[in-house]
């Protein structure tokens, strides 16, 4: 068969140096999408370097107020943290609407935000894709794409991220932490992930060889009232057709403070920077929410069978907006 | 509703072989690890349509542990199959994308695989039709449709529809549907001199050995096929399917028992499917509801390489009093995969239109549902003019209705609001046709005082080894302990498939009459043998149906357009039920598969590539425990003569028979808009909120 190799690192330094030594490795830590890959033939790394066992499975709160989560922590245990639930709920609720149980208790928080999309085309090695073998060509663009892109897609890629933790933790301006043999950097994870454009084949702006150590909850967001939600074929298990998170804080009936982030609908976590700069300083009103969410709509670009997808988000986005927002003080 | 005070027919028993189901001990096809078994991994065909020019398996062969790779030009020869979709690696013909072109084998499922990927092969690609099928040119009128008459036409239907004071003329659409079992398609096949050992996940272990006999020109006594325990079918294992012959090409090419599971991403293209239909349903009536006309007209699709029909117009034969009728079936070969039969082929897709259609009908007349179908009740067969042996759908009816709480239900569409959500209730009627196959059967009387049945039948999960010890208890007036059931082995006399919801009358018929002769007549034992050839498959002057009501309650979020299924309740007349815990089971089990059907389940035909992107579960949608609400399957006692000895109708697939209309009917109900194409899911029911809004 194809073998590889399998090293189990005492360290993060010792992980980082056994990645750049090996052409063709790749971390492997709870293994619910890279598992997959292998078997199907998508991934086939020369060496996995399992870092299930590196003590990066803490969450450990920092003067300042923010929370750090340890890159191995599990789904399941980051979503019943009562820290995360009561400062940040909108990332407990994404991560509950992932997945199901058993996956959640496997899967990582490293692992989460680098797993990879599940277009159809990119998993059958019979067709063509250019994220898995670049200048193949995109299947999807004339085939089944009810389920793909409609913000930021390029000729060449019409594929989604499918992570529901990921759209919480770019709304919540939560940082990755990574470390490399250059050292260790720290990225917005709501720019950690790439739009397709000329090279879909990468996923992120993370370095070869680089690894996630943890992520990075905010101080700012904490205690912000946030929520997550999520539209699907099923009422469990199943990828977001679309998803919103919001973070809303309202002072005086005016936007104080706000994060929107769109799931299901790009390449990556989706900033709706476009409302966020309509709605900070504006009346917090169901009229304000819709003018600011379809600014950013305005820019959708839907396929020949996802138009749905725009009002899908259109509706969750001011669903939730509306529910966070502090009802109208009585005249 | 459990049998006669003291009779083991009718009680919960529990399933026999749960136990080791449940701790594992239960052994599948894939599970038996023969001496020196090795492992295959097939290659699927990556164009839609052409020809294999070269396989190149140098550096498959090269791998480690590769034992051969068996392609179009070299694997063993086969006598031409009846079923053309067995003729695997027999010829370079390229029929659809997934087509197996290659089989590698090796010593570990691991090596296999990755040998199957290192195999190179190159095609002539032709250019390949995936329809539509509206439309399309090539299409024809099948004589058969499911062994029925393709076109029934009683009347003047048209004229009678053209004058009719009230009309609905509608289309409906059910796309293309997998069967997607537990336990994928997996054959085990050893070979020792000439004879043939194989074990399979099938539905009918006597068949596969038939076929298997006819295309390896062997005779049947050297073939045995074991299907022990069988992870589901749902139809898809009702014929032997290319894993049995793909493993025993193998398994003689390499000398070697083989292995061939296959993978859960290549079944939908080669295990069959539930073909998508187009149908259009006219139906004309007076202002009283009494029906004038029946137009029902199928379009579907099939393979070029074997015809299968999903004959959903059948249902409006049986249904409703009409004195002009129009049944009709339109065919479609495409350069597809070939469907096959699913869980109530033609009776769910037909009833789902049918009943939606009336539904329409009842909103037309303003006539509450429930009352438009009593007062379209047959008194015999509309199709057959026989009289029906027994029909109790109307009782069904009233039953469903005083338990759902019908009564009172306001009609108007649209109305019932509960915050974002929008709700409503809707009903539907189910027809599932009585058959039964000539079985043979045994009954030995042992020394110690218990009995041992034995029959080749197939327990596919239904509880049948249960049941049939019942069937054999009852008879042979024993305690349901004392007696033993032994199925799934061709060295067993012959039975029937677990199909068509034939399994249990047709092989009980067999044990019952076996154990009777046992009990009456101990001096012809200690071993009776029964053969039902003439008897099961005599002609009957009924009309043989088993009956039914679902009622359906949903929420639709007018935000997401989600829809999350309230209550479900199905009232079934089915005869005598033979074990009240195996039956509901099948009831829910069927009705949780109609959810899916209804809101959840599709595979989409991609017309760019030419197969199925839904490959795994976690994209072919079935229902979750998340989607599956208070579901609740009951029956009215149901004593029909004219059956089996027993009694009984078939129940394994009524249950998924009118779920999806009901569930449809409820959607309208609550929304005010009629969705006329499955499944229901958000994007659809969002645009059509929207369009209305």
């Amino acid at each position: 068969m194809t073998g590889f190799g399998y090293l189990r690192p005492g360290s993060v330094q010792e992980a980082v140096e056994a990645y750049a030594a090996h052409p063709g490795a790749r971390y492997l830590a709870g293994g619910t999408n890279l598992v997959d890959l292998l078997k199907l033939g998508v991934e086939r790394p020369a060496l996995l370097i399992d870092i299930g066992r590196l003590p990066l499975d803490g969450v450990e709160e920092l003067p300042d107020g923010s929370l750090r989560v340890g890159a191995t922590v599990r789904n399941s245990d980051l979503a019943a943290d009562p820290r995360v639930r009561e400062r940040w709920p909108a990332l407990s609720q994404a991560l509950l609407a992932g997945a199901s149980a058993q996956l959640r208790n496997a899967a990582t928080t490293g692992g989460n935000l680098l797993q990879r999309t599940r277009c159809p085309y990119f998993q059958d090695l019979g067709k063509p894709c250019n994220k898995r073998e670049p200048g193949s060509g995109c299947g999807a663009r004339e085939g089944v794409h009810r389920d793909h892109a409609v913000l930021g897609h390029s000729e060449l890629c019409i594929a989604t991220n499918p992570s529901d933790m990921a759209v919480a933790l770019a709304a919540l301006d939560a940082q990755v932490e990574l470390y490399g043999t250059d050292g260790a950097r720290r990225l917005p994870v709501a720019d950690f992930h790439r739009l397709p454009g000329e090279h879909p084949e990468r996923d992120t702006w993370i370095r070869p060889g680089e690894l996630i150590t943890g992520v990075l909850l905010p101080a700012a967001t904490a205690g912000v009232p946030s929520a997550y939600r999520k539209a699907r074929d099923r009422a469990s298990y199943a990828f977001a057709l679309a998803s919103v998170a919001v973070v809303l804080r309202v002072a005086d009936g005016v936007v104080d403070q706000v994060g929107v982030a769109f799931g299901g609908l790009a390449h990556r976590p989706w900033r709706a920077r476009h409302t966020e700069l309509a709605l900070l300083g504006a009346p917090a009103t169901p009229a304000a929410f819709e003018g600011a969410v379809d600014l950013e709509l305005a820019h959708a670009e839907p396929l020949r069978d996802n138009a749905y997808k725009v009002f899908l988000a259109h509706n969750l986005a001011l669903d939730v907006l509306n529910r966070l927002a502090p009802a109208p003080a009585p005249a | 509703m459990t049998g006669t005070t003291g009779s083991p027919l009718g009680a919960p028993a529990e399933r026999r072989e749960g136990r080791q189901k449940l701790t594992g001990a239960a052994r599948y096809a894939a599970e038996y690890t023969l001496p020196g078994r090795a492992q295959a991994w097939p290659v699927p065909a990556a164009v839609a349509h052409g020809r294999v020019r070269a396989v190149d398996t140098s550096a498959a062969l090269a791998l480690p542990g590769v034992l051969a790779v068996l392609t179009p030009f070299d694997a063993p020869r086969l006598a031409e199959p009846e079923d053309r979709t067995l003729a695997v690696l027999q010829n370079p013909h390229v029929p659809h994308r997934g087509w197996c072109v290659a089989l590698a084998v090796a010593d570990t499922l691991e090596t296999a695989r990755a040998a199957a990927r290192a195999v190179r092969v190159t095609y002539d690609t032709s250019p390949h039709d995936a329809g539509p099928v509206d439309g399309h040119p090539g299409g024809y009128d099948p004589e058969e449709a499911g062994g029925q008459p393709g076109r029934v036409e009683h009347g003047d239907p048209d004229a009678a529809f053209a004058s009719a004071e009230v009309r609905v003329d509608v289309v409906y659409r059910v796309p293309p549907l997998h069967n997607h079992p537990m336990e994928p398609h997996a054959s085990t096949a050893h070979w020792d001199g000439d004879r043939l050992t194989v074990y399979t996940s099938s539905q009918g272990g006597t068949a596969v050995r038939s076929v298997l006999a006819q295309l390896f020109r062997l005779p049947e006594e050297r073939i045995t096929v074991v299907a022990e325990h069988v992870g589901g079918g749902f139809g898809s294992k009702g014929t032997p399917r290319p894993d049995v012959v793909l493993a025993a090409l193998a398994a003689r090419h390499t000398g070697r028992p083989v292995t061939l599971a296959y993978p859960r991403r290549d079944l939908p293209a080669v295990v069959g499917h539930r073909a998508p239909t187009v149908q259009r349903l006219r139906l004309g009536a007076r202002p009283d509801g009494r029906l004038t006309a029946v137009l029902h007209e199928v379009t579907t699709q099939t393979s070029r390489v074997r015809e299968f029909v999903e004959y959903a117009g059948v249902v409006s034969r049986v249904m409703y009093a009409t004195p002009n009728l129009r049944s009709t079936h339109h065919v479609v070969p495409l350069d597809v995969p070939s469907p096959s039969w699913m869980r109530a082929p033609g009776e769910a897709p037909g009833m789902y239109a049918l009943e939606s259609a009336l539904d329409e009908l009842a909103d037309a007349l303003g006539l509450d549902p429930v009352e438009l179908r009593v007062r379209n009740e047959p008194e015999r067969e509309p199709a057959s003019g026989k009289p029906f042996s027994s029909r109790h759908v109307v009782e069904c009816l009233r039953e469903g209705a005083r338990r759902f709480g019908w009564a009172g239900r306001d009609p108007r569409p649209g109305v019932r609001r509960e915050g974002p959500l929008l709700l409503g209730t809707g009903v539907a009627a189910a027809t599932y046709p009585v058959q039964t196959a000539p079985s043979t059967a045994t009954a030995e009387a042992r020394p110690d005082g218990t009995f041992v049945v034995r029959l080749n039948a197939a327990d596919i999960g239904t509880g049948a080894r249960t049941v049939l010890a019942q069937i054999a208890a009852d008879a042979l007036g024993v305690p349901l302990d004392r007696v033993r059931t032994e199925v799934g082995h061709t060295d067993l006399p012959p039975a029937p498939l677990a199909g068509g919801s034939m399994g249990t009358a047709s092989w009980g018929w067999a044990v019952h009459e076996a154990c009777a002769r046992l009990a009456a007549h101990p001096e012809q034992g200690p071993v009776v043998r029964a053969d039902t050839t003439g008897t099961a498959d005599a002609d009957s002057p009924y009309a043989r149906h088993a009956f039914g009501a679902h009622f359906a309650e949903v929420a639709v979020d007018t935000v997401t357009g989600e829809i999350r299924v309230r209550r479900l309740l199905g009232i079934f007349a089915a005869g005598r039920i033979l074990n009240a815990r195996t039956a509901r089971s099948q009831f829910t089990g069927a009705m949780i598969m109609g959810l899916g059907m209804a809101l959840t389940e599709h595979s989409t035909l991609d017309r760019a590539f030419g197969d199925f992107p839904e490959s795994d579960l976690a994209s072919y949608h079935v229902p979750v425990h998340a989607d599956v609400p208070a579901v609740e399957a009951d029956w009215i006692d149901e004593h029909d003569p004219h059956l089996n000895p027993m009694g009984s109708k078939g129940i394994g697939e009524i249950g998924i028979v009118g779920t999806a209309a009901a569930l449809g009917n409820a959607v309208h109900h609550a929304t005010g808009i009629r969705f006329r194409e499955l499944p229901l899911t958000p994007d659809r029911i969002l645009a059509g909120l929207l369009s209305e809004g």
